[in-house]
């Protein structure tokens, strides 16, 4: 049996499935992801907008995938990671390539990628994952 | 009259890598001779969670910060490719969507063997030059498919080229054709994995007749002549037949050779000449001249002229180069190759 994701409650989240869309608050400017209305720091002096982050952060730690849930076996080994954004949150995500050597505090950069697949007949999940800054 | 061409443009190439020698050795065939006979030495290989739509994604990310637009403004995109992942649901949604365009767009996936992405490239020029659209973002990826022990398993590879054409090119695109015509020297029926192909025939009566005739109905239609040109494209199956299709409509080895992308990358398909045309525009300098002829079977050849602007030297550093994308590269053994590649269905 192939895992069947609801349809509506994935086109409800693409948006922030293919880029890293949260908010900020323009008053004090700290950035929420996932995005929130209301600033924690300023409240209701809080000026709230849409911001899509760069995607560049570091990881602040991350595990080594072995025995994948359905439709992610082929990617095994493979990692998942907490990632700093730049402009200062949080995200979690799948880190491409060969997990060997992975390092606290590396660089990373998004990229776009097949996230899973509902067997072969199914729908096809794209979204972000991260790859290593080159050079480290 | 305002001019028209490439705003930005962008490719992308998966960092896989088999090499001729790789797949030889398990069919037990002499590397040495299809080395030489193909002058292609290792193919790009996609990752298991790469497909068409990745592929054009990333190559429209380094498109669009090349042209440094607001993705609103792209009224249509269009992505040419043989490789779709859906037969029914188009792959440009998904690209319309991950670039932010807005709804506001005009989207559709074309079709046409190896040369989708040129004709993408055709229409998106002609809704800008009739005023309908801002800019219009034409895409040729593919994720080729070829049959285990098949002669194009050393070539079928993966890569994608994308541009955004508009107004205030960093190249003016000065004309473009078509030469087209029924003749089956590849195919591939719906439902099918693999393509199959005329063997020898695709060659003179197909590749070669086809680019030749496109380019000199562009070159007659601009009056212009190969010595115009500093750098030329031809599709690129192969090493072989790009540089023989060159020489024999008077174009020189060292023309071809900053858009020759095919040794070690192969033979992206749709991604093909738009790659070799990424390549060429990394390399070009203001005032010179690009030409691009790609193919595909069925068949039909797109010729382009293109002539640099002032404005790719301060664009082509915000992406990328192919390059880049040639060098940054990891080789796999065969196994690992069948593993990313599917080939073995469960
Ligand atoms: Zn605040």
């Amino acid at each position: 049996m192939t895992h069947t994701s609801s349809v509506p409650l994935y086109w409800r989240l693409k948006k922030s499935k293919y880029n890293v869309i949260g908010t900020r608050c323009r008053t004090c400017n700290t950035a929420y992801f996932p995005g929130r209305q209301l600033c924690q720091n300023c409240r209701r002096k809080g000026e709230i907008e849409e911001l899509k982050f760069s995607g560049l952060g570091k990881i602040l730690s991350y595990t080594i995938i072995r025995t994948a849930p359905q439709g992610f076996e082929q990617y095994t080994p493979y990692a998942v990671a907490v990632i700093e954004l730049d402009e200062g949150t949080m995200i979690s995500g799948q880190i491409v390539g060969n997990p060997a050597g992975l390092k606290i505090d590396q660089r990373v950069k998004p990229v776009f990628r097949k996230i899973s697949e509902d067997g072969s007949d199914g729908l096809i999940h794209y979204g972000m994952k991260w790859e290593l800054v080159d050079g480290q | 009259m305002t001019q028209i061409g490439i705003v930005g443009y962008g490719a992308y190439i998966p960092r896989y890598r088999i090499t001729v020698e790789e797949i030889a050795k398990v069919w037990g065939e002499n590397a040495e001779d299809i080395k030489n006979g193909l002058m292609v030495y290792e193919k790009s290989v996609p990752g298991a969670d790469e497909d068409t739509i990745t592929i054009a994604v990333e190559a429209a990310k380094n498109a669009l910060a090349r042209a440094g637009i607001d993705p609103k403004k792209i009224g249509a995109v269009y992505v040419g490719s043989e490789s779709h992942p859906y037969v029914v649901k188009p792959s440009g949604t998904v690209v319309a969507e991950a670039l932010m365009t807005g709804e506001n767009v005009m989207v559709a996936d074309f079709e046409f063997a190896c040369k989708a992405g040129t004709a993408a490239m055709q229409c998106c020029y002609g809704l800008v030059k009739a005023g309908e659209i801002e800019y219009g973002l034409a895409i040729g990826a593919d994720t080729s498919q070829s049959r285990p022990g098949d002669a194009l398993e050393y070539t079928a590879a993966a890569a994608g080229g994308a541009f955004i054409i508009g107004g205030s090119p960093l190249a003016v695109l000065e004309g473009t054709v078509s030469f087209t015509t029924d003749t089956s020297d590849f195919w591939r029926r719906e439902g099918e994995d693999y393509p199959k192909h005329g063997a020898r025939f695709t060659g003179k009566p197909a590749y070669f007749r086809h680019v030749t005739a496109a380019t000199r109905l562009l070159l007659e239609k601009l009056s212009l002549k190969p010595s115009d040109f500093t750098h030329a494209v031809f599709h690129m199956p192969n090493g072989k037949f790009p540089t023989t299709a060159g020489k024999e409509l008077g174009f020189t080895s060292e023309q071809l050779k900053a858009g020759l992308v095919v040794p070690h990358v192969g033979n992206s398909y749709s991604g093909s000449s738009l790659v070799g045309l990424t390549a060429a525009l990394d390399a070009a300098k203001p005032g010179e001249r690009i030409l691009v002829t790609s193919y595909g079977s069925g068949a039909g050849a797109d010729s382009f002229s293109f002539e640099v602007t002032d404005r790719i030297l301060e664009r082509r550093d915000n992406a990328p180069k192919t390059e880049y994308y040639i060098r940054k590269k990891e080789n796999i053994d065969y196994g690992t190759y069948i593993k990313l590649k599917r080939k073995l269905k469960q």
